[in-house]
Formats: structure tokens, C-alpha cells, sequence
């Protein structure tokens, strides 16, 4: 009887070799797609060491999912939500950005060399959105004028002009986004040399995830937030006021210079409050975005509601 | 009645169907999964649903002559009602959530802001219809009278698309897609009331000599 059932079982009885296998690997895959979930969401970036910087706000920090997660980056969808989800397949590495225009020393820096023109600082400034909400982010970078320094403008250099990555494969059209690409960006000399403009490699304390600007980008806290140019690759100095982005798309809703003003409404909504992410309530926008005593200066005598 | 019992086998259902979306906001919010601007969030999905509904109720016309299925009346006025029910919940969103009833500041935002106007316009003129839904408010009226004024939903839902469009900052994608939807179903009535009264004049010829 033993016998006789030991011969009942077949080959076809027997696990095949492939299934067994298979197996093994599906559950040693299941504790795997655990970690990787995990690591998704936890996201680990590289760490950026830096020091602390002037001009940082004792403000609490907007949390980083936030930030993360709340993007305008059109190139990657129009919807908040939709840089995070689609800003992974921009290439950051190898990365480098061409200095030109009217300067003595035109040259092309790859990120690494950048990165090592100052030493980098942390910097926790207000972020307020054109679109009246904002938030309090920890920059990493240092003040763009120490690459400005680096490059010796010449005395025609009177305006900075700011080109964004473009690849039409992973990105939208400008159809689809309804405004050009490259996106482009610029600012006054003296604007571009003002120790506030930061000159940006990092947030929280690691690199800048794709769908903030990665690798690099600006800062510009008194100015609405699409002044901040993300993704840089190219820094042009020229003598007369450059193309930018949004101002060539309506005019009449943006302006070159673009302060943060609660005076002066966007013909769509009031600029006088903002929403801060994480806040129920609405707080007061202020003048500059309350960087008034560092850049009002800038702009004495000008009609702010013109220059708009 | 095994007409009523297949009413009812529908309206049940269609009746929860609508207030899906609702309790799906209820829910993240509950669970605050809501994104980073959750005012933002309840804001834009709330208008997106009353679009929706807006269009579907205006579908009901068209969708009655296309597959001849006159009963479908019975389910309009629920859907339209749930367009109302969506536009209250957007617009108490505005009125509450995002200008904590500062009135000073919303009558300078429905003078000043065009989508603000046009949405206000779209709200308000959907609010005789909801009020004159019942079935003794078309006994008073009488049914052409009623039906004249319920023609205000044509207004209500170009009011609606035009509201998106401005709001929006430059990619007008889905705004249009919503003037689309809305263009065609409108489109169709003007088509189908023209045929109407071609079919009657034509009718109205070949009757005049049988009778001379």
C-alpha cells in the first residue's frame, strides 16, 4: 500500500521548480514593497549640511509634506498636486548652468562647482504665492551675488534674465500649460545683487526635491512666489529689461517687478491676505512680504502701482 | 405598479450616487486627507460637482429625445436639486471658509472680480428654480409659465463655465472641456425646438389643402 501510493505521485504532482522559486521571491518581495512604501513616503533625500543664515524669520516652518506636496510647477501639471507625482522623471544629474551675457568671465558651472562658490546657509524665509497663500520654508543656499561677483559683469549688465530646464518629453506643452516654455524669469541689477536673492540648493535640510526647483533655483521672499525661478540653467546678463514668463502670458495681472503689496489687488482677488498652509484663519499680507526694511529701498520713487 | 417599483429601484440609488461626493469630502476631511489646503480642496471639489450636476440635469432633455425615453423626467429634478445642494455647499465654502462672512469684503468681491460676479450670477439664479421645484409650485404657475422660468438653468450653467474660466489662471483645459459638455446640450435643444417647428409648419401646409 505505501509503496503503491509512493508510485501515485506524478511529476505533474510536483511542484514545478519556476512556482517554487517564484514563491521564494514573492515572499521575500513582501517585506521589500513594504520598505519601499515606507521609504517612498519618508522619501530619503540626500542631506545638505549647512550654516544658519541672516535674515531668517523665527516663524515655525510650514511641515515638509506640505511643501512637497502643494507645488506650482507647470511643467509638471497645472494642479497643486501634480509636480510630486510627475516631477521624478526630471533629471537633475548631470546638471549645469551657463553664465552669459555681459560679463568678463562667461562660463558654464556644473552644480558641484555651484554649489561651492559660498559656503551654503540655512535661510527660513516667507513664501507668499501670487495666488494669496504662503508659506515659511528652510531654505539651503547662499545670496546669488557670489556667483554674480564670480562671473564680473560688465557695465552693460543692468537687468539678470533666468531660464528654467525645459524637455518637452516629460513635460506639458505650453498649449497644455497655457504659457511658454522655457520658463523665463529676470531681475533689476541691483535686485539680483541683494543679499536677500538666494541662490537655492536646498530645503529642510536636504537636497531640493524635484517639484520644488531641484537642483537649483531662486528665492526671492519680498516678490511673489513665480518670481522664484525653478530648476535653473541658464543666467543671462543683458542691458534691457528681459521677457518673463507669466508677464508675457497677462500682462495686465503680472508685472516685471511683481512685490509682494497688499495695496495693489491682482484683478482677480485681493493681495490683502494671505492664507498661511496649515492655518484656518486668514493673516494680513505685508508690504514686501515683511522684508520692507531690507529691499524698500530698492525702489524708492517708483510708482508701485505702475510698476506693478 | 411595476413602472413605480422600477422608479423607485432607480431614484433610491441615483439618490445615494449623488451624495457620494459629499460624504467622500466628509470623509478626508474627517481623516484630514485633504492635501495642504484643505479650503482649497473642499472649495474646488464642491464647484466641480455642482458643474457636473448642472450638466447631467441638462442632459435629461436631450438624453429623453436620443433614446426615447420620455420617463426619465422623473430623475430631474432630484439632480437638480443636488446641483443646488452642491452650489450651497461652494458657496457657503466662499462665504464661511474663505471670507469668514466679512460682507464689506464679498460685496467688493462679487463688484469687483468678474468670476466672482458670474459665479455669484450662477449661484442666485439657480434659487427660483430650487423654491418653485415642487409639484404645487408648477400647478400655480402653470406649465409654461413654469417652464419659462426654468429655462434660468441655461443661464445658471453658462454663468458656471464662465466663473471656471476666469478663475482659472492659464490652463483652460477643463474649464473648456465643462463649455463643451454644456455648448452640445444646449446646442441640441435649439436644433430640436427648430425641428419642431419646421415639422410643424410642414405639417401645417400639407393640412391647409386637404382641407380646402
Amino acid at each position: 500500500m505505501l509503496v503503491k501510493r509512493g508510485a501515485d505521485l506524478r511529476y505533474s504532482d510536483i511542484t514545478p521548480k519556476q512556482t517554487y522559486f517564484n514563491r521564494r521571491r514573492f515572499l521575500a518581495a513582501v517585506p521589500m514593497a513594504g520598505a519601499a512604501l515606507f521609504t517612498s513616503r519618508a522619501r530619503a533625500a540626500a542631506k545638505l549640511a549647512a550654516v544658519k543664515g541672516p535674515f531668517s524669520t523665527d516663524e515655525k516652518p510650514t511641515p515638509l509634506i506640505d511643501v512637497e506636496t502643494y507645488n506650482n510647477f507647470y511643467e509638471f501639471g497645472t494642479g497643486k498636486d501634480e509636480p510630486s507625482k510627475n516631477a521624478g522623471k526630471l533629471q537633475t544629474s548631470p546638471w549645469s548652468i551657463k553664465v552669459e551675457g555681459a560679463v568678463s568671465k562667461p562660463r558654464t558651472f556644473d552644480l558641484g562647482e555651484a554649489m561651492k562658490l559660498a559656503p551654503l546657509e540655512e535661510r527660513i524665509y516667507r513664501h507668499r504665492c501670487v495666488e494669496a497663500w504662503s508659506i515659511v520654508v528652510p531654505w539651503i543656499g547662499f545670496s546669488l551675488n557670489n556667483l554674480i561677483k564670480a562671473v564680473e559683469p560688465t557695465a552693460k549688465a543692468k537687468y539678470v534674465a533666468f531660464q528654467s530646464v525645459y524637455d518637452s518629453k516629460h513635460m506639458l506643452s505650453p498649449r497644455e500649460a497655457g504659457i511658454e516654455f522655457p520658463y523665463v524669469e529676470g531681475l533689476r541689477m541691483d535686485e539680483a545683487m541683494h543679499p536677500l536673492a538666494l541662490l537655492c540648493f536646498g530645503m529642510y535640510g536636504q537636497v531640493l526635491p524635484n517639484q520644488d526647483g531641484a537642483p537649483v533655483r531662486m528665492v526671492l521672499p519680498w516678490k511673489y512666489g513665480f518670481k522664484s525661478i525653478k530648476s535653473i540653467v541658464k543666467i543671462k546678463f543683458v542691458e534691457k529689461e528681459p521677457p518673463t514668463t507669466w508677464n508675457l502670458a497677462n500682462s495686465h495681472e503680472y508685472g516685471f517687478y511683481s512685490n509682494v503689496n497688499p495695496t495693489v489687488d491682482h484683478p482677480r482677488w485681493s493681495q490683502a491676505t494671505e492664507r498661511r498652509l496649515g492655518e484656518f484663519g486668514k493673516r494680513k499680507t505685508l508690504m514686501f512680504n515683511g522684508y520692507a526694511d531690507q529691499v524698500a529701498s530698492l525702489y524708492n520713487g517708483m510708482d508701485l502701482r505702475k510698476y506693478y | 405598479m411595476p413602472s413605480r417599483v422600477l422608479e423607485r429601484s432607480i431614484k433610491v440609488p441615483l439618490f445615494i450616487a449623488c451624495l457620494v461626493p459629499a460624504g467622500l469630502l466628509a470623509w478626508r476631511a474627517y481623516h484630514q486627507d485633504l492635501g495642504a489646503n484643505p479650503i482649497e480642496f473642499i472649495t474646488h471639489a464642491t464647484g466641480d460637482w455642482t458643474l457636473r450636476l448642472l450638466a447631467i440635469t441638462l442632459a435629461i432633455s436631450p438624453l429623453r429625445r436620443l433614446l426615447r425615453m420620455p420617463s426619465l423626467i422623473r430623475y430631474r429634478r432630484m439632480l437638480g436639486l443636488f446641483a443646488f445642494f452642491y452650489g450651497c455647499l461652494h458657496f457657503t465654502t466662499y462665504l464661511w471658509l474663505d471670507k469668514f462672512f466679512d460682507f464689506h469684503e464679498i460685496v467688493k468681491d462679487v463688484y469687483k472680480r468678474p468670476f466672482i460676479t458670474a459665479g455669484f450670477l450662477a449661484f442666485i439664479s439657480m434659487i427660483p428654480l430650487a423654491l418653485t421645484s415642487t409639484a404645487g409650485w408648477i400647478r400655480r404657475l402653470g406649465g409654461r409659465r413654469w417652464q419659462a422660468l426654468h429655462r434660468l438653468i441655461y443661464l445658471s450653467a453658462i454663468a458656471g463655465v464662465v466663473h471656471y474660466y476666469w478663475l482659472v489662471k492659464s490652463d483652460v483645459r477643463k474649464p473648456l472641456m465643462y463649455a463643451a459638455i454644456v455648448l452640445v446640450l444646449l446646442t441640441e435643444r435649439l436644433v430640436s425646438s427648430f425641428r419642431k417647428s419646421a415639422a410643424r409648419r410642414i405639417l401645417g401646409q400639407a393640412a391647409s389643402p386637404v382641407k380646402s
